[in-house]
């Protein structure tokens, strides 16, 4: 007997219970459209982990001071004024697994321009700092060695200070005073977004480094900077690089034994690495539950189908009286198992995909259907049906066809 | 002319926990090509046993039962189920048609067993219903037509696959007597073109359009008269 005709005989034998069999289906629907739903949420929200850590630049050490103790007064921590230019130009010649390493200062103050004024986070930085954070100008150009040694009052203006300064009018060449001081605006830098803290990364000024500290940040130390940022050479020396880093740094300032150090070190990779595996924690938990209501969906398929093999008793024996192997009576009822499940997971993916969609425009959380899942949920939905499907088959083909003609 | 089928001392017994309960007894008879045999006797008397037995639903416990030339009491229930596809056509006393389907697909069915495709399917089964007097009724569900005319249906089913035999279980028990001379009238034509029919009945009068009878009696033969 041909496929077509056993799927045609299912199809039949399906639509003449119209209602039962979308009930037999409704758990498979439900558990693959759960399923969809999760991996789409989870799959977003890695996304968007990603998309934060791209925003950061990857592999990156952050070097901030220690505290300090003034007065029997401490301060917290980045309060002492421990960390110099030095420090970075040796890690960046001394420690193997570093690439490059970016002091930086920063400031707030009120910027000004024209009538306009906006109060925002000022940052003096060296041009490896923009190579780190892997962050380009939109238009313009950015910092330039000679502007860091000649300490030009140049500036590179983030996309929130330019809305809120220039509105839709170009700023490149236009003079806005930082602090009272006037600077030239030679860029603007590309849309950042939300760091993962969520502070918006484009609502900040760069200066050069040198124009920083002689102008803006008024410090006893001059050459003394609030942060350094350090980028491995790749994400598997990220651990040996702030090792390195480290014991550095402690040889440097001197740090032996039991002194304090004054700084520390921040791997911002490896806090975003956690957020990454909660979230596939919570989607493997999700899915864990998706499929269990797919088992019990299972479970029902076999029930209802253990009850359509006993009441179609006379039908299969009048099947195998005129010539139904039993094989043939054993696909037929395989398939209509496998119709079943497969309809379901069909329909349920369509539930699922518009689920997310939903969820996705609601809460404004980034969705992502993948054709992975999709196909993972359409074969694992057929599964389902070929498992809990075999045993009332079996029955089935396993019938006395004398019996089962006599079956009232 | 040849036998179509041919029984030799078959036996068929039933274990029933410790008790043994022996249906047939060591039968033997012949049917040659053509006949149109009444098989009769009390209920118990070894006349259903030896209709499974015929129909290749069951086996014998031993004996030798050649049907058509094949011995298929040696046969594994794969090829018992081409046999009853390809060699044997059945009725039976309660029409046994697929409820919900029209007449045209439940006499196609055996074809479609038989790996048939579906456009000669359809011709030959409505050659089929046509030979039994029911052009017309093809879309027709079982319970759209009477009784008689179900019984039609379940005939045509049993012709289509131009079976060497065809098998009929108390054919006319659910009907009336209008509709049980139809129905024999209708056998008695098949059987005048060449069919080989064996009937199974207990009615004297339905036995009598038969050419032969054999009759049953605790699992052994007791008469075989023709004419």
């Amino acid at each position: 007997m041909d496929f077509l005709q056993t799927l045609k005989i299912a199809l039949r034998a399906l639509r003449t219970n119209k209602m039962r069999s979308f009930l037999t289906m409704l758990g498979i629907i439900i558990g693959i459209a759960a399923v969809i739903a999760m991996m789409a949420v989870g799959s977003g929200a890695s996304y968007v982990i990603s998309q934060q850590i791209a925003s950061i630049g990857s592999n990156i050490i952050l070097v901030v001071p220690g505290s300090t103790t003034s007065g029997g007064l401490r301060t917290g921590s980045g309060g002492a004024q421990s960390l110099t230019s030095d420090d970075a130009k040796a890690i960046m010649n001394e420690c193997p697994s570093v690439e490059s390493a970016a002091p930086t200062v920063r400031s707030s103050g009120l910027v000004v321009y024209g009538n306009m004024n906006w109060s925002t986070l000022i940052m003096g930085a060296t041009p490896e700092m923009f190579d780190i954070r892997e962050w380009g100008v939109s238009s313009g150009r950015t910092i330039s060695q000679q502007d860091g040694d000649g300490a030009a009052k140049v500036c590179l203006l983030g996309q929130t200070v330019v809305d809120n300064l220039f509105g839709s009018t170009d700023p490149i060449g236009k003079i806005v005073r930082i602090k009272k001081i006037p600077f030239t605006v030679i860029g603007v830098l590309e849309r950042k977004g939300q760091s993962p803290q969520g502070t918006d990364q484009d609502d900040t000024i760069f200066v050069p480094l040198r124009t920083a500290q002689r102008n803006l940040v008024r410090s006893s130390f001059p050459n003394t900077v609030g942060a350094l940022l350090i980028k491995a050479k790749s994400e598997d020396l990220l651990t040996k690089a702030e090792e390195e880093i480290n014991s550095l740094l402690n040889q440097r300032h001197r740090i032996t034994g039991a002194k304090e150090a004054d700084f520390s070190t921040r791997n911002l990779s490896e806090i975003l690495a956690v957020a990454e595996q909660s979230s596939r924690a919570m989607s493997l938990l999700l899915g864990a539950v998706a499929s269990i209501s797919l088992v019990v969906g299972g479970i029902g398929i076999m029930n209802i189908m253990l009850v359509s093999v006993t009441e179609r008793t006379r039908e299969i024996g009048i099947r195998m009286a005129i010539g139904a192997r039993k094989s043939d009576i054993l696909l037929q009822f395989m398939t209509e198992a496998v119709l079943l499940t497969m309809l379901g997971g069909i329909i349920g993916i369509l539930l699922g995909a518009g689920g997310a969609a939903i969820v996705s425009r609601l809460l404004s959380w980034p969705t992502l259907i993948s054709t992975k899942s999709i196909t993972v949920a359409f074969f694992f939905s057929a599964a389902v049906g070929i498992f809990f499907g075999f045993y009332p088959a079996r029955k089935a083909a396993g019938l006395n066809p004398i019996e089962a003609l006599r079956y009232e | 002319m040849s036998d179509v089928i041919s029984l030799n001392d078959i036996r068929r017994v039933f274990i029933m926990g410790d008790q043994q309960f022996e249906a047939l007894k060591g039968i033997s008879f012949s049917i040659a090509a053509g006949e149109f045999v009444a098989i009769m006797g009390a209920s118990g008397s070894g006349k259903s046993t030896c209709m499974n037995i015929l129909g290749c639903l069951d086996r014998p416990t031993s004996g030798e039962y050649l049907l058509d030339g094949l011995d298929v009491g040696a046969m594994n229930p794969d090829q018992l189920a081409d046999i009853r596809n390809k060699k044997l056509g059945f009725v039976f006393q309660g029409f046994n048609l697929l409820a919900r389907t029209p007449a045209v697909e439940n006499v196609e069915l055996p074809l479609i067993y038989a790996g048939i495709s579906s456009k000669q399917r359809h011709a030959r089964a409505m050659a089929a219903l046509e030979q039994v007097g029911l052009s017309g009724k093809e879309n027709n569900h079982p319970s759209q037509l009477s009784g008689g005319q179900q019984q039609r249906v379940a005939i045509a089913r049993a012709l289509v696959n131009d079976p060497a035999v065809i098998l009929a279980d108390e054919p006319t028990g659910n009907l009336d007597s209008t509709t049980t001379e139809e129905i024999m009238n209708l056998f008695t034509t098949l059987n005048k073109q060449g069919i080989t029919i064996i009937m199974v009945t207990h009615e004297p009068d339905v036995a009598a359009n038969a050419g032969r009878r054999l009759t049953f009696r605790d699992g052994c033969i007791i008469g075989d008269t023709r004419g």
